[in-house]
């Protein structure tokens, strides 16, 4: 009998991982893709290791080091975190691999979490490495332990590439069987293989190109791509990724009898696409974020001397940008056979209140960031970073994120460039762990004039509280070194460094004050620990009350715009509701003494 | 409908990050799988959604994507008032909404930037268009014992209409929700199934 569990699909991505073999995992958390490895490193029987990373850089080394002893190993991140990594993985290619490695980069189209809306197929390309595109989370994880048997086959790495709705999607998932033996680790010393001196580069780049055809021809003939020919269709559609399962359900349901050619691999099946380029005159390619099986597909006709229309994102037929579903297929069926749009819209009158996602009640960031504004004032620029901080927009000290670690060396440009005004910025410690630390090395340096505020809540919270090296502890909950933010800033050269807790809102502008005196680079480390983890920790505080009689109603404690703070509008006086977490800033800020502590 | 059709349902869970709407779509999957439905369910993630709006998208008995259509949800199941409406483009016309009428208010309302609009005018809203269940699903979780359990007393209004037998829903309840309030849970849950039943 089979073994149907119901999933959500990076925990189906980790399970295909496991029956595929896998020994060694490493990555860097980030949304959509952190679930795969908090998902191995929580289960108990493990025979494999599987490590959080300071970087997707590392992270990826890590990997190629298991890899190179023959062992099976995969690197994960989100798209953006690929950039980071890019440097390794373009070489990475031409050493190519021993035992299998997959590295895993989710996509998310429609920055559901993100920076940007780049297209990692675009990478497999620039790289010249296969590439798997799952269309549903069942596919996802029958696709990994092929993709572990592809790249050893051809030694070279493969990209798995889930996009957010495989990632975060849910579905009823048939288990298959995890295998018990798996091979010892040997590195081989292939010089001319890892040592990628000129001399050794240069052929195997030509080797890489020499395999072009051969990963091409056998990833046709894999279960991922499929041709559906319709005697008379002269219409196709050829769907890509999870795009190919929109198209295929509206399909059905219009009852459309055209010729439909999946794809799920890359580079594309030059074969599958030229038997449906031979039998219709329009073809219209559905697949999320970048035209590149489009591309493709123009190429092969051009080559091959076919007339075919080709529709798709270069010509508007469909969406360059956001993510794709089932309606925006129809509404591609619609501009193509020019058929009358009816509106889809409820038509409401309703006023709806926007309802952004928030610092939670009670977060310590949000009474740094204020304590931050007090001391810097509106005059100052505040350039800022990745992590759940950058909702700190609302609290205006969040003026710039580029990507994870940029905000000290962001600033560092603006001090150069001859900005005047004070500047402070903000970084979180993962991030700082991250890639902040060079940033900060260099400021010192260089002679910077800035503030650099390290908000320190002892996890990486947004993604789900990952551990990071200021935790004390593994992916696996085992203990390790904690390092020192505070020394590893002193080892850096920085002369100001001051750890203050963010809830005492008096040391805490202070240290700001002294802070922003400093000629140079100074540090202020603000540190309190992220409720939600603080909370499963065992840290309890009482809750917070306003005493009405005292209340003058002046919304201070409203602005401060914690989620656990409303006003009453009847009796003109603010109210401390059941999501209080004990932090008592709003007392702090508070005039008229009117908030006190619950007495127990 | 054919016997296939009867299985397939089309369900969206809109609420407020943090109320537990993925819990929710949980046990109804979990049902779902034991009931040896096909199930696709799709859903808000991240800390950054806390306090933010969140929306689920659960289809029984479907092969495809997890994404239903404009206009293709069968039924809506609203944890929050406001939240009914703001994907209401999902639901069909005539569709079903079950709605928890207890407000939270957003950020953007106390501090004075925009307003919550009356319970009563969203009310009125959707009875035009759907056919609306609405009632305090906090006030029956906390007569159940605990205010936490306002997602279970909305699958228990749920329940009637999905292709799964109350029982397997049930055993998916306490196989997911913490050990000790599992009684409260299972009473949070009729709760809400009689409140429906009775309207």
């Amino acid at each position: 009998m089979t073994m149907r569990e119901y999933m959500l699909g990076n925990v189906a991505i980790a399970r295909g991982l496991l029956e595929g073999g896998v020994q060694v995992i490493a990555g860097y958390p980030g949304t959509p893709s952190s679930e795969i490895i908090d998902t191995l490193a929580a289960r108990k029987d493990r025979d494999y290791y599987v490590e959080w990373s300071v970087n997707e850089k590392v992270a990826m080394e890590v990997a190629v080091g298991a890899a190179w002893t023959g062992v099976r190993s995969v690197v994960t991140m989100k798209h953006v975190g690929l950039n980071v990594a890019a440097d390794p993985f373009m070489t990475l290619a031409y050493a190519g691999t021993k035992g299998g490695l997959i590295v895993i980069a989710a996509d998310d189209p429609s920055c559901h979490s993100s920076q940007n809306e780049q297209d990692t197929r675009r990478y497999a390309q620039f790289a010249l490495v296969p590439c798997f595109d799952p269309a549903t989370p069942q596919e996802a994880k029958d696709m990994l332990p092929y993709a572990f048997e592809f790249s050893e086959k051809f030694e070279v790495p493969v990209i798995f590439r889930p996009t957010t709705r495989i990632s975060h999607g849910k579905s009823d998932i048939e288990l298959g069987e995890i295998p018990v033996e798996k091979p010892a680790p040997s590195f081989e010393k292939l010089l001319d293989r890892w040592v990628m001196l000129p001399k050794n580069a240069r052929p195997r780049h030509t080797h890489l190109l020499s395999i072009q055809q051969s990963i091409e021809d056998a990833l046709a003939e894999s279960p991922w791509n499929s041709l559906e020919l319709k005697s008379d269709a002269k219409f196709g559609v050829i769907g890509a990724g999870i795009a190919s399962v929109y198209a295929k359900e509206a399909l059905v349901e219009l009852g459309l009898e055209v010729s439909y050619l999946k794809i799920g691999t890359y580079p594309v099946p030059r074969k599958l696409i030229l038997e449906l380029l031979e039998t219709v005159d329009t073809v219209l390619v559905f697949e999320e974020l970048e035209p590149i099986v489009e591309e493709q597909v123009k190429m092969i006709a051009q080559e091959a001397g076919i007339e075919v229309s080709v529709l798709g994102k270069t010509n508007g037929f469909v969406p360059r940008e956001g993510e794709l579903n089932v309606s925006a297929f129809l509404e591609t069926l619609k501009k193509t056979f020019d058929l009358e749009t009816e509106s889809e819209t409820s038509g409401t009158s309703l006023e709806l209140a926007p309802r952004p996602p928030a610092l939670c009640a009670g977060c310590s960031h949000r009474a740094t960031f204020y304590s931050m504004k007090k001391v810097f004032g509106k005059d100052a620029i505040y350039p800022s970073d990745i992590g759940c901080y950058t909702l700190g927009i609302q609290s205006g000290t969040v003026e710039t994120t580029l990507c994870m670690g940029s905000s000290i060396s962001v600033a560092s440009g603006l001090y150069h460039a001859g900005e005047k005004r004070p500047i402070c910025c903000s970084i979180g410690d993962s991030t700082f762990f991250h890639s902040g630390m060079n940033s900060l090395l260099n400021a010192i340096v260089n002679k910077a004039n800035i503030t650099v505020t390290i908000l320190d809540n002892r996890i990486t919270a947004m993604t789900g509280h990952q551990p990071n090296p200021g935790v004390g502890y593994t992916a696996t909950g085992e203990p390790t070194v904690q390092v020192s933010l505070e020394k590893l800033c002193k080892a850096m050269g920085a002369e100001f460094v001051s750890v203050v807790d963010p809830y005492k809102l008096e040391e805490t502008q202070e240290a700001f004050k002294a802070a922003k005196e400093f000629e140079g680079v100074s540090v202020v480390i603000s540190r309190q620990p992220c409720v939600i983890s603080g909370k499963r920790a065992g840290i309890r505080r009482a809750p917070y009350v306003v005493d009405p009689e005292k209340c003058e109603g002046c919304k201070q404690c409203v602005k401060f715009g914690c989620p656990a703070i409303e006003f009453n509008e009847n009796n003109e006086c603010a109210v401390i509701t059941a999501l209080c977490s004990g932090c008592g800033v709003c007392a702090q800020i508070c005039k008229f003494d009117a908030i006190q502590e619950v007495k127990r | 409908m054919s016997p296939a059709e009867q299985n397939k349902l089309d369900l969206l869970i809109t609420g407020v990050g943090g109320q537990g709407a993925i819990l929710a779509s949980d046990i109804i999957g979990k049902a779902a799988v034991t009931a040896g439905l096909p199930i696709r369910a799709a859903e808000t993630h991240g800390m950054a959604q806390r306090g933010g709006s969140v929306v689920n998208h659960i289809r029984v008995g479907n092969d495809y994507g997890s994404m239903i259509p404009k206009k293709g949800a069968d039924l809506l199941l609203a944890l929050e008032p406001m939240e009914a409406v703001r994907y209401l483009d999902f639901l069909k016309d005539g569709g079903i909404v079950i709605m928890n009428t207890q407000p939270i208010i957003p950020v953007t309302v106390t501090s004075g930037l925009t307003k919550y609009p009356e319970v009563s005018d969203i009310l009125d809203f959707l009875s035009e268009k759907y056919i609306v269940k609405a009632f305090n699903a906090d006030d029956l979780a906390y007569e159940a014992g605990n205010r936490l359990a306002m997602n279970v007393v909305m699958v228990g209004a749920v329940s009637g209409y999905l292709p799964i037998p109350k029982e397997t829903l049930l055993e998916s309840v306490k196989a997911l929700v913490p050990q000790k309030t599992i009684e409260v849970n299972l009473r949070a849950f009729e709760a809400g199934r009689q409140k429906v039943e009775e309207s």
